[in-house]
This record gives C-alpha cells, sequence and structure tokens, in this order.
C-alpha cells in the first residue's frame, strides 16, 4: 500500500476513536500538587519523632545550615525540573538545574568531613551507622518515588530517562534532608559515601525501571 | 489592488488555526482533530525528511509523530502555542529514528520482503498463509511478547503496519524491527536459517 495512503487512513482510524481528554495543568502546579502533601507529611514525621530542639541548634553553624538548604534545595529543584522534562515543549535545559543545589550540598557536606579530619571514628560503630543511613534513604525514597513517578507517567514522556533521573536525585534528595534530622553527628567521609551510594542506587534504580515506570510515548 | 501576507502573519494565522483545531480536539471533536491531522501532516513530512533517509523511512517517522501526537495530546497546554509542541515531538521521533537506524545498520541487514511477505512463496498464498499460521501458533508463544505483538496484528490479522502500531502501543520503527526480529526467530525455531 501507498505509504501516503497509509497515513491517510491511519488518521482517519485515529479520528475515529478519539475521545475528549483533559490537558495537563502547568508543570509548577503540577509539582507543587505532589510536593505539599509530601512536605505537610515530612513535616509531621518530624515533628513527632525528631529532636527538633538539638537540629535548631546545630543548624546554627553555617555550614551544617547549607549542607541542608542544599538538599533540600536539590530535592525541590530535581523535582520541579522533572515535570518540565515530561513535556514536550519544555526547555531542556531544565534537566541542569539541580546541579547548582546539588553542588551546594556536596560542597558543604565535603568540608564537614574534611573539619572532621576525614573522622572515621571506631571503624566498626561508624561503618553500622552509615549503613543505616543506606538503608533510610533507599527505604524512604522508595515509596515516595513510586507516588512520583504515577504522577510522572500522565505525560508519558518522549525522554523517560531524563525525567527518570531528575525526579529520582529530587526523591533521593529529599530523603537525605530528612536523614539529617536523624543524623544527631557529624558526617563523616564513610557516611558521605554511604550517602551518595543510596542516592546513586535510587536514580540507578530509577533509570533501570524508567520504561516502566514512565510509559513513554515513543 | 493585491494584499500580500508578510510570511510571519502567515504562521501566526497558521498556529491560531491549529491550536483552535486542537483546542476542539481535547474537548473531544473529531472532525476537527482529523481536519488538524491532515493540516499538519506536511509540516511534520518537512521536518521528517530531516531525519530520514528516501521517501519511505520519512513517512514512517510522519506516521510515529501523528501517533505520538495522539498519545499525548493531553500535555499541549491550551495556553501555549501549539507549533513549538508539534516540531518538539516530530524532532525527538526524528533523532530517536536516525538512533534506531544506526543502532540496526550496526546488527541487522534490512530486508524489506521480510516485512511484507514470508520467504516460502507457499506461505503467501490464502490458504497455505492460514495453514502457516496453525503451524506457528505454538511457537509465537516462545517469541517476546512485542514480538508475537507484532507479527500477530501485522501477519496473522492482516492490519497495516500504522495500525498495529496504534494498537500495539509500539512505533512504526519499532514495529517492522520487531517483524523482522520476529520472522528470524521463527526461521530459527523452524529449523531454516536460510
Amino acid at each position: 500500500m501507498d505509504r501516503k495512503v497509509e497515513t491517510d487512513r491511519l488518521i482517519s482510524t485515529l479520528g475515529q476513536g478519539l475521545s475528549a481528554v483533559k490537558p495537563l495543568r502547568p508543570p509548577q502546579w503540577r509539582a507543587l500538587l505532589w510536593l505539599t502533601p509530601l512536605a505537610l507529611l515530612v513535616l509531621a514525621a518530624l515533628w513527632r519523632y525528631a529532636n527538633l530542639a538539638a537540629m535548631a541548634q546545630r543548624l546554627a553553624e553555617p555550614r551544617l545550615a547549607l549542607e541542608c538548604l542544599g538538599a533540600l534545595l536539590t530535592g525541590v529543584v530535581a523535582i520541579v525540573s522533572a515535570f518540565y522534562l515530561s513535556l514536550p515543549d519544555r526547555s531542556e535545559l531544565w534537566r541542569f538545574a539541580p546541579l547548582p543545589p546539588l553542588a551546594l550540598w556536596l560542597a558543604c557536606s565535603g568540608v564537614g568531613c574534611l573539619e572532621n579530619g576525614l573522622g572515621l571514628g571506631p571503624a566498626g560503630d561508624r561503618l553500622g551507622e552509615s549503613s543505616s543511613c543506606f538503608k533510610f534513604i533507599v527505604i524512604i525514597s522508595l515509596p515516595i518515588a513510586v507516588t512520583l513517578f504515577l504522577m510522572l507517567r500522565r505525560a508519558r514522556p518522549l525522554l523517560p530517562l531524563r525525567v527518570a533521573l531528575n525526579g529520582a536525585l529530587g526523591v533521593a534528595a529529599l530523603a537525605a534532608f530528612v536523614l539529617m534530622f536523624f543524623h544527631p553527628f557529624e558526617v563523616t567521609l564513610i557516611d558521605l559515601a554511604m550517602h551518595a551510594l543510596a542516592v546513586l542506587v535510587v536514580v540507578a534504580l530509577a533509570a533501570l525501571l524508567r520504561r516502566t515506570a514512565l510509559a513513554p510515548a515513543g | 489592488m493585491i494584499l500580500a501576507m508578510a510570511p510571519g502573519t502567515q504562521a501566526q494565522l497558521q498556529e491560531a488555526a491549529w491550536a483552535g483545531l486542537m483546542r476542539a480536539a481535547q474537548a473531544g471533536d473529531a472532525h476537527s482533530y482529523e481536519q488538524l491531522l491532515r493540516a499538519i501532516v506536511p509540516f511534520i513530512r518537512s521536518l521528517a525528511r530531516r531525519y530520514s533517509r528516501g521517501a519511505t523511512a520519512a513517512e514512517d517517522v510522519v506516521q510515529d509523530v501523528l501517533l505520538c501526537v495522539h498519545r499525548i495530546r493531553h500535555t499541549w497546554d491550551p495556553a501555549r502555542p501549539f507549533c513549538p509542541w508539534l516540531a518538539a515531538i516530530a524532532a525527538r521521533r526524528g533523532i530517536d529514528r536516525i538512533r534506531r537506524d544506526s543502532r540496526i545498520s550496526r546488527h541487522e541487514l534490512n530486508d524489506e520482503a521480510a516485512y511484507e511477505t514470508f520467504a516460502a512463496p507457499a506461505a503467501n498464498n490464502e490458504t497455505g498463509a492460514l495453514r502457516a499460521a496453525e503451524q506457528i501458533e505454538p511457537l509465537l508463544a516462545a517469541l517476546p511478547e512485542r514480538q508475537r505483538q507484532a507479527l500477530e496484528a501485522t501477519k496473522l490479522r492482516g492490519l497495516s503496519l500504522a495500525q498495529a502500531a496504534e494498537e500495539s502501543g509500539q512505533s512504526v520503527a519499532a514495529l517492522k524491527v520487531n517483524v523482522h526480529r520476529a520472522v528470524k526467530s521463527l526461521r530459527r525455531l523452524l529449523g531454516n536459517d536460510g
């Protein structure tokens, strides 16, 4: 069959099967819609379980405050960027948006390690605590990522890898931010490595499962 | 007096017309939708030619873009211009096509006839085809899901590539590759590699 005739028939088929659709809300609204209940949930959990007075004391140190801010901003910006990247007509530069806060977060954590003299502490204890951090980030990230990807997949993104990478980075960064409230000691090199590894595991999982998780249109 | 329309004005009129049709299409108006799809085909075709070698490959991209537009028509925000949205989809599908072509050309030989017919002449007459279909039915179960879907839709149910792509959710190009691979796998399963 002539391919142009085939195209013509395809148009008729698509027209016949047409149903009304509701346009997606703008990405910033969708991000807000997803972030707001999560923020309320996190606030409630922190109020109930975290030692907020101790955290407030620790945040008096500018480096730690910047580290927290870096993790929080990485999470929020990465998630907002994932919503933008899920649409075909938005700038591809959104994929780089989380990099500045990520750099802040990593730099402050790195400086913290150096200030502690790369203190590894009593090796056994610290490694045990670090592996708890790893589990915390991964276990908290997974259910949050499921809800995020359920929302992102509505756009059936044409570039699922970018959406998955930014979305997963956002979720893992938010989990790391929450972890800071339950981390009543200075970050050591092992801690930092474990945090980074946990974030990488979450991002790698999302990248591997991107087609199932995001149901891309192409 | 002859009034010449500036190209910018023409583009604005086209944008307004297409955006209006798309708004109606999102509301479920099939007539406007078909009108829109027919109107945008030349635009898509001109973009598709940049990404494809030959008219057939370009038409594959056109069909892929149409399918894509259909699947993600809810992602167009009526408050934003329509043409950049459409052009972004066309560019994306075009780039995917180039990547797929280069991947395939590294690993496989293109055999156009494999999409049209089975190698054995007897399989191409209707009763022969039916008998062959019965024989290969158990073997189909051994194929990967997407290859089986592609082969069933195009070879057993006789759908066109575009219809099969729409039904299976695969792109036309992916469908062709899966048909090709399915035929190869079946030949191997039947012990007929030649």
